[in-house]
């Protein structure tokens, strides 16, 4: 289970981009793809453990879970993969390597809790 | 009102800068780096072993990084081929990051290797994030482990340049079914060149080694251009 190290990575990165130490975030958006390799349920878990004590202490994490994206060469499309991804054109039968989305591991935003 | 501050930060960014350092070092060094993944008990070591042995018979300068959770056993192992061979101690991760990786270079002169081999811990999963500056990634399917296992990790099929289905000799006795395994893997990872070796009664051993000797010609070859 890597998703500690991604998940303190996280918490460092946003630290590192807050304006101010005084500043707490309220909720923190993501982008995951399917071919990533971190597993969504166990990186919630371990973000709770990576936040506290942090600016990011008790904050929401909005995972956005991006579906394998291959492009087929023979018939010139795009097309979305299913679960376990098989990279082969449903359309014409040809395998489909390009891979157009799936990895990405990224922090998008996040929402800063209002000053009082 | 909400704020909302726009980070946009890719998270493994600071691993794949370094991987991508350590791919120029290694180019500009003319050694060839492979990376070995693969499940606990599918024979890494035990291939790593006869290869580094095969190899170095041959008059290739070679060496081993050895990634897992504790102890030196595999790195005292290798040790035995004679050839130099350092543990990368995790202490509960379960994955080599690059940072691990050039730590453990320290003093040794890669222009005088031909080869670089980076046993990764035994895991299916967590490797396949981590871009370790290498030139290709070797991923293992014992026969013991069953034919749709690429289906149930393709992150690491996917992410890998060549398979190796290890154990053959005991295909038979486990009624490992090839036809099914071949096409798990090309349906997870198209066109992989797939090698089927036996380290221990030694089939394939042959082809594997000629693999990796054409690897490291095409690098002489683009070096001196």
């Amino acid at each position: 289970m890597h998703e500690l190290s991604i998940a303190v990575i996280i918490v460092e990165t946003v630290e590192e981009n807050l304006p101010s130490k005084e500043e707490k975030v309220e909720k923190v958006f993501l982008k995951i793809g399917k071919l990533s390799g971190v597993v969504k349920d166990a990186l919630l878990f371990s973000f709770e453990i990576a936040a506290k004590d942090s600016q990011m202490e008790n904050a929401v994490v909005e995972i956005e879970e991006l579906p394998v994206i291959v492009f087929c060469d023979s018939c010139e499309m795009s097309l979305e993969l299913g679960d376990p991804p098989i990279f082969r054109c449903e359309n014409c039968g040809e395998a489909t390597p390009k891979i157009e989305q799936g990895k990405e591991l990224e922090i998008v935003s996040v929402e800063l809790k209002n000053k009082k | 009102m909400t704020r909302i501050l726009e980070v946009r930060k890719n998270i493994l960014k600071k691993n794949d800068m370094l991987a991508g350092d350590l791919r120029d070092k290694f180019q500009s060094a003319g050694v060839c780096v492979v990376d070995l993944v693969s499940s606990p008990g599918a024979g890494k070591t035990e291939l790593l072993e006869k290869t580094l042995e095969k190899l170095s018979d041959k008059g290739y300068e070679v060496a081993a990084l050895v990634g897992d959770l504790e102890t030196e056993n595999d790195a005292n192992r290798l040790a035995r081929s004679g050839v130099p061979v350092r543990q990368i101690e995790t202490h509960g991760i379960c994955h080599l990051e690059a940072e691990m990786v050039d730590n453990h270079l320290r003093d040794w002169d890669l222009s005088k290797l031909d080869f670089l081999f980076i046993e990764n811990v035994g895991n299916l999963v967590c490797p396949s994030s981590y871009d370790l500056g290498e030139d290709f990634r070797v991923v293992f399917l014992a026969v013991t482990e069953g034919e749709d296992k690429p289906l149930k990790y393709p992150t690491i099929y996917n992410s890998s340049d060549v398979a190796i289905i290890t154990k053959i000799d005991l295909a038979e006795a486990v009624e490992f079914d090839r036809q099914t395994a071949v096409e798990s893997i090309h349906s997870v990872r198209p066109g992989i060149p797939i090698l089927e070796v036996s380290a221990k009664k030694e089939i394939g051993m042959d082809e594997w080694i000629s693999f990796l000797e054409s690897k490291v010609n095409k690098k002489a070859t683009v070096a001196e251009v």
